[in-house]
């Protein structure tokens, strides 16, 4: 079963809050994972591994640098689905 | 039969599904050896979930190339999952931003150092440290870009990939007594986490693409890793201090 953005986004804010202690209520759609999370590259290759497993995925390399703010990776992740 | 039935190898440098040494242990399981890999700090934990991908999840130890206790550790730790080894796989390489990328001229010795460090005098420091567990005869293979030449934003990494090469042939002479062998792979460029952090690394791409006589996929580690595997195997017996090509022949040519 698909799940819709909303789950989407909660379980991809508990897989962030897990990798970086960021509280789930900041982590929101229009937040950027750089410039707003402060996230780094490793903590995201971190949280990519863990989205793929979680949603089973596959979020390709060339991808990830195109997943600029959670609502990017929320929206890659529930279309990838299928 | 697999041509590593029954072998059991330590494989270092899987961090996502696109390192070589991804390839490199997928193979080596589909050979039927067992592996164990090695990784470092925060890098662990991803690690360890790729390993989960491979046809059969492998153990996961700790081991920072450049930290005295991990390697002071590594045989227990390697103990912990199997009696002896017979081969290990470096895929360890790093940089500072500074040492790469046409910064050649500027770049200070402490940069410099912990490319030497990490890329090249690790080949020697695992292999001692991992001595005491490794059989007669085992085998040591390692990845290099074929460092007699100069590149284009290659810079340090290169110099230091000259001394990695330099200290297989070193660690041959050494440990040959022992049968241990080491040699390398000198690979084309892949597209591996690694490579990408190299500043301009698409004009290595392209002359890749251009030129190798037989053409070169830079997205497939799987050519390199059969290289590798080939290493391990019995079937180089009596090859050591040797660095192989598998860089769809790019090297062959002048121009
Ligand atoms: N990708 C290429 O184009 C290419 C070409 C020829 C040779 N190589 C060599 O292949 C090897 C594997 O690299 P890759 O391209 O698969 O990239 P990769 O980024 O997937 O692997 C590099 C590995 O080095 C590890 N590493 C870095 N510092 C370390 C340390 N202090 N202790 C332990 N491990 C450490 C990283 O965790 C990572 O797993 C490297 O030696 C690289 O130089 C790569």
């Amino acid at each position: 079963m698909a799940l819709s953005q909303e789950e989407v986004l909660v379980g991809l804010a508990a897989i962030v809050t897990d990798e970086t202690g960021i509280a789930t209520e900041a982590i929101q759609l229009d937040k950027s994972f750089t410039d707003d999370l402060d996230i780094d590259s490793i903590s995201m290759m971190t949280i990519v591994v863990n989205a793929e497993d979680k949603f089973d995925v596959k979020i390709p390399d060339e991808e990830v640098k195109n997943l600029l703010t959670v609502g990017d990776a929320v929206n890659y992740i529930t279309k990838a689905q299928g | 039969m697999g041509i590593l039935e029954g072998k059991k190898i330590l494989i270092t440098g899987v961090l996502t599904e696109a390192s070589i040494a991804f390839s490199v242990a997928k193979l080596a399981q589909e050979q039927g050896a067992e592996v164990i890999l090695s990784s470092f700090g925060r890098m662990l934990p991803i690690t360890t979930k790729i390993s989960e991908r491979l046809p059969k999840t492998a153990p996961v130890i700790e081991l920072d190339a450049t930290s005295q206790d991990d390697l002071d550790a590594l045989s227990g730790r390697i103990k912990q999952h199997f009696d002896s080894i017979d081969g290990i796989v470096h895929a360890i390489a790093f940089a500072p931003q500074t040492a790469l990328g046409g910064n050649f001229l500027e770049t200070p010795w402490s940069d410099v150092s912990t490319a030497v460090e990490v890329s090249a005098y690790s080949l020697k420091s695992i292999t001692v440290a991992a001595k005491p567990v490794l059989n007669n005869p085992s085998s040591i293979v390692g990845l290099t870009f074929d460092a007699t030449v100069s590149w284009p934003v290659y810079d340090w990494m290169g110099v230091a990939k000259a001394a990695f090469e330099s200290t297989s042939r070193y660690l041959a002479r050494y440990l040959g007594k022992d049968g241990i062998r080491v040699n390398l792979i000198s690979a084309g460029p892949l597209r591996t986490t690694a490579a990408k952090g190299i500043p301009g690394f698409a004009t290595m791409e392209e002359l890749w693409t251009d030129r190798a006589p037989l053409g070169w996929d830079l997205t497939n580690t799987e050519t390199a890793a059969r290289g590798i595997i080939a290493l391990l195997s019995d079937w180089f017996p009596a090859t050591t201090g040797e660095m192989i090509h598998v860089d769809g022949g790019m090297h062959s040519t002048g121009a």
